[in-house]
């Protein structure tokens, strides 16, 4: 016991972490395969990361979310992976069938991938199979605001493949797209590093779904990054299912670039995982954007959960409806971080944010943080936080109607989840995830 | 009309005192015919409730202190009282409300002792307390929560639980009761509902459960006259003669749609006088100063 807190200690060090992001630097870098071009971008994250150190707790960012568990793992970035159907047939969703992607420890796999019933005219694959699209891609392609973060930055300095989703001007995909991300355990604890880049142009419309997936209990480091551009009109339903393994340290951003009039609409269900953190961002940068956000984290044992949400709206007739909730059971520890960001020129903005934390258990914890930046005088901006347990009131209630305790709490906390799961438009992913909650619960 | 003072309802002597009581009532109303051509007095059939010298707590405060009342099958008592005369306390108890602690006395319900029983337990052997502000549930639609309920009732008495159509023509037919239109069912239980709407789900839960003592706590309050009409019209529709209804109220205007067979009031903890309907009538037009005094009188008499 001695010997692991001094252990920990040492590692916490400044040294230490910065060492550590290095280290974690050159690993990745290593793996990245020579055909993908982009050594401008590439280099230029590296001078960004050079200058960071790995988070600790002394900063606002990471106040609730300690990651100094992870210094003590030597991470190796996975080669190659023998998958099949089999690992991954059960995340295979009807409504996507012909609209499937499937990534491995970040790399696509194209046997498994199947994208058959995709429209003339979108483009859906690999980054390597995608040369053609070199020129337009230096333009998205980490391009992204927010970019200037230790872990994105240290995505791209080494992702070694992407998943490039390109829909032209006016071009609707009716049929549901589905990204699974498997996250592999090899013999050593790996770190994986999936990419993603959605652009839809003008007027376009896509339902997408991102499922990170894994089912090992071994240390795996996961540290995503979508980025997601929405020119004018356009229309994406994004939904983000993370289910990942009891030894993964996720780390997970997703960044939406709006354009005027477009409608973005996002669900993130976070239930896996032994530390989670997704940043989620949103930029506006025409007027008469629709943001709508929705959050659900459902966690128990010893689990981390943390929500960084971020809306920067800086054109007017905006309209932001956010919800996030969590349910937090055993010791597990869920912390919520909305920002939004109202600038001068956002007048009419019309923004509501909703964070509601259901306690399960006497050792639960939840640190929740509303922040709300408004600098225009012309908005509407409700927000609101509550932090809860089951009210005995309401399982009285349904006691009284015949339904007894334990199964009327099992009702109430499915209820508490299926606001923010009804929002799926997917059917079966919803019916799959609502059932994830019955037996969770 | 001669008003009998009940006495106080202690010790061993309180239930013959009470009993009398009784029976000067149902001599009282012998002759007459209540509305809806109800005549479900019936001394010799069953006694679903017995409470005797009912004493309970909340946070450590007495609030029912020795509380006695006998409902037969095809009875309907109203229990008035001023505010904080224990009347919601005494539902909520025979309800199983875990706030409540019962220090001492006896509630038999069909016979079994009611206080062995938790909730859930309660409402399957046939307790219904329609809730005085019923609970929004959101995320869970009124159609599932009531068939859970439905369900959970059958399972209790070891039939089959009912499958999804089934049961969707069942609670069709239940919607008439009350006047409800099917949009109801598909909406998350009471959340949104106005007042009015609440309370007849709440007689819509009691159309579908079919228990044999309902307790309707205040279900009358803040009811508009027409929510009041289709309510009480779903309360006598359900009443018969192998059940029981206790209103609990504050206002004699639900007793002109409901009529009782008894009326109870209640102040400080216990029932202090039983009459007819017309005892809702004076308390209405005199207020309950005088039945107070009365009962003062009596004690220390």
């Amino acid at each position: 016991m001695t010997s692991s807190v001094s252990e920990v200690s040492v590692l916490g060090t400044a040294n230490q972490r910065d060492a550590y992001l290095k280290g974690l630097a050159q690993t990745v870098q290593a793996a990245v395969p020579e055909n993908l071009g982009l050594e401008e971008v590439r280099s230029r994250a590296a001078s960004f990361l050079n200058e960071q150190t790995f988070p600790s707790t002394r900063q606002e960012d990471w106040r609730f979310t300690d990651l100094s568990a992870m210094l003590a793992i030597d991470f190796a970035t996975a080669g190659e992976f023998s998958v099949t159907e089999a690992d991954i047939a059960e995340l295979r969703l009807p409504e996507t069938a012909g609209a499937q992607v499937v990534v491995v420890n970040g790399r696509v796999n194209r046997e498994l991938s199947q994208l058959g019933g995709l429209p003339e005219g979108a483009v859906v694959g690999s980054l390597g199979d995608r040369s053609e699209l070199q020129s337009q891609l230096s333009d998205r392609l980490t391009q992204a605001s927010g970019s200037h973060e230790v872990f994105t930055a240290l995505n791209t300095v080494g992702f070694q493949d992407a998943v490039v989703v390109w829909l032209p001007r006016n071009l609707v995909v009716e049929t549901p797209l589905q990204i699974i991300y498997l996250s592999q355990a090899g013999e050593k604890p790996l770190v994986a590093q999936p990419r993603c880049l959605v652009v839809a142009e003008s007027g376009s419309a896509l339902t997408l779904v991102e499922d990170f997936w894994g089912d090992s209990t071994a240390a795996h480091f996961t540290n995503a990054v979508t980025e997601l551009w929405l020119d004018a009109n356009a229309q994406v339903s994004h939904s983000r299912i993370e289910r990942e393994g009891a030894g993964t340290f996720h780390i997970g951003k997703t960044v939406v670039t709006q354009a005027r009039d477009s409608q973005y609409i996002g669900v993130a269900a976070g239930f896996g995982a032994k530390l989670a953190r997704h940043n989620w961002e949103i930029y506006q940068t025409g007027e008469q954007t629709t943001t709508k956000i929705y959050g659900l984290g459902a966690i128990s044992a010893t689990q981390h959960a943390d929500t960084h949400s971020l809306v920067a709206l800086s054109h007017p007739h905006g309209m932001v409806e956010q919800e996030h909730k969590a349910i937090v059971d055993g010791k597990a520890h869920s912390v919520f971080n909305g920002r939004m960001a109202v600038a001068q020129k956002a007048q009419l903005t019309n923004a509501s944010q909703l964070n509601r934390n259901l306690l399960l258990s006497d050792t639960a914890r939840v640190d929740t943080k509303p922040q709300l930046e408004i600098v225009a005088d012309n908005v509407k901006c409700a927000h609101g936080a509550t932090v809860s347990q089951l009210q005995s009131d309401e399982i009285f209630y349904l006691q009284s109607r015949g339904i007894s305790a334990p199964q009327a709490q099992r009702l109430l906390i499915y209820a508490f989840a299926m606001e923010i799961l009804e929002k799926i438009p997917v059917e079966t992913l919803r019916s799959r995830l609502a059932e994830a909650i019955v037996q969770w619960t | 009309m001669a008003l009998t003072p009940a006495p106080l309802p202690r010790g061993e002597g309180s239930r013959k005192n009470q009993s009398k009581t009784q029976n000067f009532i149902a001599q009282e109303h012998g002759g007459r015919c209540p509305p809806y051509e109800r005549t479900m007095i019936n001394e010799n059939s069953e006694i679903i409730l017995s409470v005797r010298d009912l004493r309970a707590t909340v946070d450590g405060t007495e609030i029912l202190k020795g509380l006695n009342l006998e409902v037969r099958a095809g009875e309907i008592h109203a229990i008035m009282g001023l505010n904080g005369s224990g009347k919601s306390t005494f539902s909520k108890v025979l309800a199983g409300h875990p706030d409540y602690e019962v220090t001492a006395g006896e509630i038999q319900f069909k016979g079994q002792d009611l206080l062995e029983l938790d909730p859930h337990d309660r409402a399957t052997a046939g307790i219904f307390l329609a809730f005085q502000y019923p609970l929004e549930i959101p995320g869970v639609s009124n159609r599932d929560f009531l068939r859970v309920a439905f369900n959970a009732h059958r399972k209790a008495r070891d039939e089959d639980e009912i499958d999804v159509f089934d049961f969707d023509d069942l609670i069709e037919e239940k919607l008439d009761v009350v006047k409800m239109d099917a949009s109801f069912l598909d909406r998350s239980v009471n959340e949104g509902f106005s007042g009015g709407e609440k309370k007849r789900n709440e007689i819509l839960q009691m159309a579908l459960l079919e228990p044999a003592l309902s307790i309707l706590d205040e279900t009358d309050s803040g009811l508009d006259i027409d929510a009041l009409k289709t309510v009480a019209g779903g309360v006598n529709q359900l009443a018969n003669a192998d059940n029981a209804v206790v209103l609990i109220t504050h206002y004699q205007r639900l007793l002109d749609y409901i009529i009782p067979d008894f009326v109870h009031v209640m102040a400080d903890g216990r029932i202090i006088t039983t009459g007819g309907k017309d005892l809702a009538k004076q308390l209405e037009s005199r207020g309950y100063e005088w039945v107070l005094e009365e009962f003062r009188a009596g004690v220390t008499a």
